[in-house]
């Protein structure tokens, strides 16, 4: 859960997040503020260090190898290499083989993913369109990238030569992948979920684990929203579960529809 | 034979599929009525405090308990080390009162002080045991009854048995170790259909042998 506070980081941990993003803005204020968004102050990602147990996570700007690195030396837990914040590098992204703090990357399908896991990101998470409280984005991800995953493991071996140009990624991912009918790393999907049956929907969908950004702390109650994401994540099978823990949250942050949003504007498109 | 792995949070699909590897039938378990018919539960490695939460919002206290007191055992990796102690260092409420030991958490330190190493482990056999070792804890009191199943060189113990109860810090499931599931898998076997001549279930320490 997105946080930017060490109150927020209490609250989500009490609602059960099992990590926190660090953040001086969450990613509907950041698109609002517009201007260009760079990693948080150190000082306040302390901060949110020392409020909670649960790991705490931070976000680099794409290509920012040395935000990367003041992340690394301030002892986050993991560094987001995220398209929420401005890239700072229109070629490459951070070779994260060259840090020891684990990383989770952006994808939006799954060349993206495997080209992000052969830099070194330890997770992955499918990018929505962060900020908008508009699921759209999400589920198209996550769709591509699991029908991607499952057409590869039905390929024969021989076609994967061809699956791996075509999606320029590692010929050695592409055949792990084709082999084991997963990614080699944990994937979460991000980008849109705003009440329990978005986060729900994700986890059907193939999805291992989900963040959730500016959905808890633009919602009217946070507290109880939070908690009631968690819930049904984890119940995400269980449609009386998460009928029972949707009831009463009052109203879940007002978003924007991601069709609105103009080609310049978007986030997804930002790293290759 | 079906061994249930609490399925909150954490390192659960590593479990699910070392067991599978094994021939034993995982089952995930998110509410009390998913304990029925099994023979012994795993306690995967994730975030202690999101655990504790999970585990009082659907109820799964009291019904775990009373699976571990009947005898079945109970295998914690990690923060599932941290939640079968009796004392957590530092003074948070235990969640399962099991393992007569204290334990401290995130022991090592933060993500960034995460290590891999070999450690011996007897009961497994002469083959170390490739251990890895996330915001790790460790076991820093041991009390009369606890046995020590392996040590780091420096000696701090990180795994330990108490009666039909494992806790190892480490995570055996991320190594494609699969010795100490046989283990709990022997352990479950014996539970779910009892041998004549053999111990009461909980009643003494299971005999070593059997698990090779």
């Amino acid at each position: 859960m997105d946080v930017v506070t060490p109150e927020h980081a209490k609250i989500a941990e009490d609602a059960g997040a099992c990590a926190v993003m660090a953040l001086e803005r969450v990613p509907s204020d950041i698109r609002a503020a517009g201007g260009v968004a760079r990693m948080s102050d150190p000082a306040m990602i302390e901060g949110i260090m020392a409020a909670v147990s649960i790991p705490v996570m931070a976000k680099a700007r794409i290509g920012h190898f040395v935000e990367a690195q003041v992340l690394e030396a301030l002892g986050v837990d993991y560094i987001d290499e995220s398209e929420v914040l401005t890239p700072a590098d229109e070629v490459n992204h951070i070779d994260k083989h060259a840090f020891k703090v684990p990383f989770v990357c952006g994808c939006r399908n799954l060349g993206e993913a495997l080209r992000r896991i052969n830099e070194g990101a330890a997770m992955i998470r499918t990018k929505g369109e962060a900020g908008t409280g508009d699921i759209v984005e999400a589920v198209r991800h996550i769709r591509t990238l699991m029908s991607e995953i499952r057409r590869l493991a039905s390929m024969r071996e021989d076609e994967l030569f061809v699956a791996a140009k075509e999606m320029e990624a590692p010929y050695d991912l592409v055949k792990q992948v084709a082999a084991e009918g997963r990614l080699p790393v944990v994937n979460f999907v991000a980008g849109g979920i705003a009440i329990p049956a978005d986060a729900a929907l994700a986890m059907q969908l193939g999805a291992e684990g989900v963040f959730v950004g500016s959905g808890i702390f633009k919602s009217e109650n946070p507290a109880k929203t939070a908690e009631a994401i968690v819930q049904a994540t984890l119940h995400f099978d269980n449609p009386k579960i998460i009928a029972e823990v949707s009831k009463g949250l009052g109203s879940p942050m007002r978003g924007i529809a991601a069709v609105t949003i103009p080609e310049a504007e978007r986030l997804a498109v930002r790293g290759w | 034979m079906r061994i249930g792995v609490l399925a909150l949070h954490g390192a659960v699909i590593e479990h699910i599929q070392t067991l599978r590897s094994i021939g034993v039938e995982p089952v995930p378990v998110r509410l009390p009525e998913d304990l029925e018919g099994i023979s012994g539960l795993i306690l995967p490695g994730g975030e202690t405090t999101t655990m504790r939460k999970l585990v009082a919002r659907w109820g799964l206290r009291e019904p775990i308990m009373a699976l571990a007191r009947s005898g079945a055992p109970i295998f914690g990796t990690c923060a599932g080390m941290i939640i079968v102690a009796r004392e957590i260092a530092g003074g948070e409420e235990p969640v399962f009162p099991l393992l007569d030991v204290t334990v401290e958490r995130n022991a090592f330190g933060r993500q960034l002080d995460s290590f891999e190493i070999d450690v011996a482990m007897p009961i497994l056999g002469d083959r170390p045991v490739h251990a890895i070792f996330i915001r790790a804890p460790v076991i820093e009191r041991l009390g009369p009854g606890v046995e020590v199943l392996a040590r780091l060189p420096d000696q701090r113990v990180v795994a330990v048995r108490q009666r039909n109860v494992i806790a190892i810090s480490f995570h055996p499931e991320l190594a494609g170790e699969t010795r100490i599931h046989r283990l709990v898998a022997t352990m479950a076997a014996e539970y779910a259909e009892p041998r004549e001549g053999t111990a009461v279930a909980g009643a003494e320490p299971w005999s070593l042998g059997e698990a090779m």
